[in-house]
């Protein structure tokens, strides 16, 4: 009993952990096969990525992102809602940071600064809140509608920063500079490392206290546990599920807009690296534990911020980071049959008979 | 049991703990060559446990299992089914879109020949040797339940299995299919199988074993023989004490009417009159038993009363307030309507959820459990606390998982939150579905003591006999309206099934 009661009590931070190395093992496969030392290659790239002051710069200004959009779709699994709209998300919010940025002038960074981010949000939570009404009232599956509403985001600001918001003479589509006073501040100086990694934290600990302290909570968690029974109880499972996708695209939008007010400085065409993708995997891995999602966030941004060095200094090529990230989520899943198994042999049966 | 009869299968003194959880406490059982064992017990007993072990799923920590005479060690259901231990679990394990006899032969060994037609032919003299009479080709998918019970069987006889084991097999039958069944098995029984029955349900067991044995909380607590017990020894045996076949209700008398229904209309999901046109009233501390064949509108009726379902017509008055168009969030905050869905698991309770967590499920926006916004974890496992002793919930903790609960415990659960904070109306669909003899009656006695207080209740039952013991006064719903409303102590049995089946006959006296 208690051994078991120990081992179910490590699990949610086991099977990520044997999932992150089962993948680091066969990546040293696959850099084995490129005909490079797997130890040799992996010691650059942690080094470079944890060890090294700007590499660990690097490492956090990619994880801001990641963390973000990463909560939204915690948040959305929470209430039983597939969130596959981080990547447009994230364009939408980069969009509404970057039109304050533009158009609004003379605020001082206090005021400019949080209005371009909340404007981001909101774009953000717009593009969530389309799926989560067309899911609540109209009965849409949202996967189909978050996947879908990722290229029309993507489109948009490929038309928008190819036209009416392209820099006067730019040679690619991108935007013009957003005010000075609509940027985020630098937290690591000589780096680039702005301060969206904080919001971050902020942002996992206001869910951390929402989920185990507030009703709301409890309400999220009711409807994503069972819908029928929340509904019976008198929470409007419609309201529920726009509110959390509208908050979801929210925190992917604010993701968007530190990578626009904080890192760029300008709109791009396809400026997020697949972030909305990444974090997918993400959420999944930490399986429903905030601390999992910092952590695992924080060990994506590694391997994206180490993968260049690596590729520089070791000669693997950068794909294979990507792999390894495929790989984690594979082992997630043979973690999870694994533990049903388990679970069916061990417990399951206390009182039924 | 006569000495000098060969036991097939025997158990001694077998043992499973689940944590601190003693499921199988030292089991003895002999089971006869040949015959019907009955085993009997409610639910949590263990004899679900025990007939897991019985088929290689878990290993007992202590004990020996004898098949005839000859120790054996179970240690996989491959090796049970080398053993010729057959099983037959409550729902089939069947592939709906594969034939019956690919179904039977699936998981045999495997030969480099698939030979269909011969064992098609194996399969029919085998079916046709038993009295299983079948079609080898047809979809397993598209028979009806008491025809698919019968490949489950065939599979375990094709796989040589000597001794059978019958989880509550027939939960899934209606009563003729439930008879057809039990020749079957008592062929079987002729032909030398042995057959290990498990059910909690008492006259199916006492009309059909040889010998019965009783679980009670993981031990054995006696073995008879069938056609020396009666429904009272047994039920006392299964329970520990004396059971109630009969409620005492004293007498009720208010004229404070709670509820009142005024032509009252509910479409269900189809968009289609489920409910129409029904009228009554409900005085405090009264019981209204409303019978019916299912799907005659009992949903409908419920969720309407208890707001999950817009009412298109008629009125609904709670306490002299006009309540018809209140929604569920306002009716659960402002008045005290308690609600025992008619599927507990579904409806009732979320099952990941713990035993707290579920109690606060209409509460966790109001005081005691949220201050100031704040959820208050003190009251909430306090409140779990209180519940688990009041409501008599078998459970080590408030922060146990619902979903480990047995289905009586699950049910106490519901009650204990439904019946919190004293209701002035109660409605009950089906309470007592799917539940053991001492669980059914302990729903029972807890809606009697909310009566006695003073509550108002809606008890809706397909179960007639269940309808006559609890109500005061009886409503028939037939097609969603009332055809009769009848005092309860003057209605019959007989009356009451010809309204329920629509005959105008039993309407001619009240």
């Amino acid at each position: 009993m208690k051994a078991n009661q120990i081992l179910r009590s490590i699990t949610p931070v086991l099977s990520p952990l044997f999932a992150i190395s089962s993948a680091l093992l066969v990546g040293a496969g696959l850099i084995a096969l490129a005909g490079v030392n797997p130890i040799a290659a992996y010691s650059v790239l942690f080094r470079e990525a944890l060890a090294n002051y700007y590499g660990f710069g690097t490492t956090l200004t990619k994880t801001a992102p990641l963390l973000l959009t990463s909560l939204g779709v915690f948040v959305a699994l929470k209430a039983g809602q597939f969130n596959i709209g981080g990547e447009g998300q994230i364009y939408m919010g980069g969009l509404g940071s970057v039109l304050v940025g533009l158009y609004v002038h003379g605020l001082p960074a206090l005021i400019h600064v949080p209005l371009a981010l909340l404007s981001g949000f909101l774009f953000g939570a717009i593009w969530g809140l389309i799926p989560g009404y067309l899911k609540a009232i109209r009965g849409i599956n949202e996967v189909i509608t978050t996947l879908l509403l990722n290229y029309i985001a993507l489109n948009l600001i490929n038309y928008l920063v190819s036209n009416p918001l392209i820099e006067p003479g730019a040679p690619s589509p991108y935007s013009p500079t957003i005010a000075t006073s609509a940027q985020l501040p630098i937290i690591l100086p000589q780096t680039q490392t702005h301060a969206g990694i904080l919001i971050g934290f902020a942002a996992t600990i206001v869910l951390w206290i929402v989920f185990q302290r507030l009703p709301l909570g409890y309400q999220i968690e009711a409807v994503g546990q069972n819908p029928i029974a929340a509904r019976y109880a008198g929470i409007s499972v419609e309201r529920t599920i726009m509110l959390v996708m509208a908050t979801a695209g929210g925190l992917a939008g604010l993701a968007g807009a530190g990578e626009v007010t904080g890192l760029k400085y300008r709109l791009f065409d396809q400026f997020s690296p697949g972030y909305g993708f990444d974090a997918i995997a993400i959420a999944f891995l930490s399986r429903g534990n905030l601390v999992g999602v910092v952590m695992t966030s924080l060990f994506f941004g590694a391997l994206r911020s180490g993968a260049n060095v690596m590729q520089r200094s070791a000669g693997v090529p950068v794909t294979v980071v990507y792999a390894i990230q495929g790989l984690a989520v594979l082992f997630i899943a043979i973690g999870l049959a694994l533990e049903k198994r388990f679970a069916i042999r061990q417990s399951s049966v206390i009182t039924s008979g | 049991m006569r000495d000098g009869e060969t036991a097939y299968l025997r158990l001694e003194g077998i043992t499973k703990r689940f944590g601190n959880f003693v499921a199988n406490d030292s089991i003895n059982l002999k089971v006869n060559a040949g015959s019907i064992h009955g085993l009997l017990g409610e639910n949590g007993a263990g004899k679900t446990t025990l007939m897991n072990i019985l088929c290689g799923l878990y290993q007992p920590e202590a004990g020996q299992i004898y098949l005839h005479d000859r120790a054996v060690q179970i240690t996989s259901p491959k090796v049970a089914i080398a053993q010729g231990i057959g099983m037959i679990h409550q729902h089939f394990m069947l592939v709906p879109q594969l034939t019956v006899i690919e179904n039977i032969i699936l998981g045999s060994p495997l030969t480099l020949r698939l030979n269909l037609k011969q064992k098609s032919r194996e399969i029919l003299v085998m079916s046709e040797r038993y009295g299983l009479s079948i079609d080898p080709l047809a979809k397993v998918g598209d028979l009806p339940v008491g025809t698919q019970q019968r490949v489950e069987i065939l599979k375990a006889l094709y796989r040589q299995a000597k001794v059978l084991i019958l989880d509550e097999p027939t939960a899934v039958l209606t009563p003729p299919e439930v008879q057809g069944f039990f020749k079957v098995l008592r062929q079987l029984a002729a032909a030398n199988h042995t057959i290990l029955f498990i059910s909690h349900k008492l006259d199916e067991i006492l009309s059909l074993c040889d010998h019965i044995t009783v679980l009670r909380r993981g031990r054995v607590v006696g073995t008879t023989i069938a056609h020396n017990s009666t429904r009272q020894d047994l039920a006392r045996l299964m329970v520990g004490r004396d059971v109630l076949f009969h409620l005492e209700k004293a007498a009720q008398s208010s004229d404070h009417i709670v509820l009142e229904v005024q032509n009252l209309q509910v479409r269900d999901d189809r968009h289609l009159n489920a409910v129409q046109n029904v009228s009554f009233t409900l005085k405090a501390g009264e019981i209204l038993g409303v019978a019916g064949v299912d799907g005659n509108g009992q949903r409908e009726l419920a969720d309407a009363i208890a707001g999950l379902r817009p009412a298109t017509a008629g009125e609904l008055i709670l306490n002299g307030q006009l309540i018809t168009r209140w929604t569920m969030q306002q009716r659960i905050k402002r008045l005290k309507i308690g609600y025992i869905p008619e599927d507990r698991q579904k409806m009732g309770l979320i099952l990941r959820f713990s035993i707290a967590r579920n109690l606060i499920l209409k509460g966790f926006q109001q005081l005691p459990f949220c201050r100031n916004g704040w959820l208050q974890r003190g009251a909430i496992a306090h409140h779990a606390t209180q519940a688990i002793q009041s409501f008599d919930i078998r459970a080590t903790s408030g922060k146990l998982r619902v979903s480990q609960l047995s289905g009586g415990n699950q049910q106490k659960v519901v009650l204990a939150r439904e019946l919190s904070g004293d209701p002035s109306l109660i409605v009950a669909m089906q309470p007592t579905r799917g539940l053991d003899v001492g669980a059914t009656e302990y729903v029972q006695q807890a809606l009697l003591t909310e009566r006695q207080r003073g509550a108002a209740i809606l008890y809706i039952s397909t179960e007639l006999e269940e309808i006559m013991m609890m109500s005061d006064r009886i409503a028939v719903l037939y097609e969603g309206r009332f055809v009769a409303i009848l005092d309860a102590a003057t209605a019959t049995v007989e009356q009451l099934g010809l309204l329920m089946a629509g005959s105008p006959a039993g309407r001619l006296s009240p």
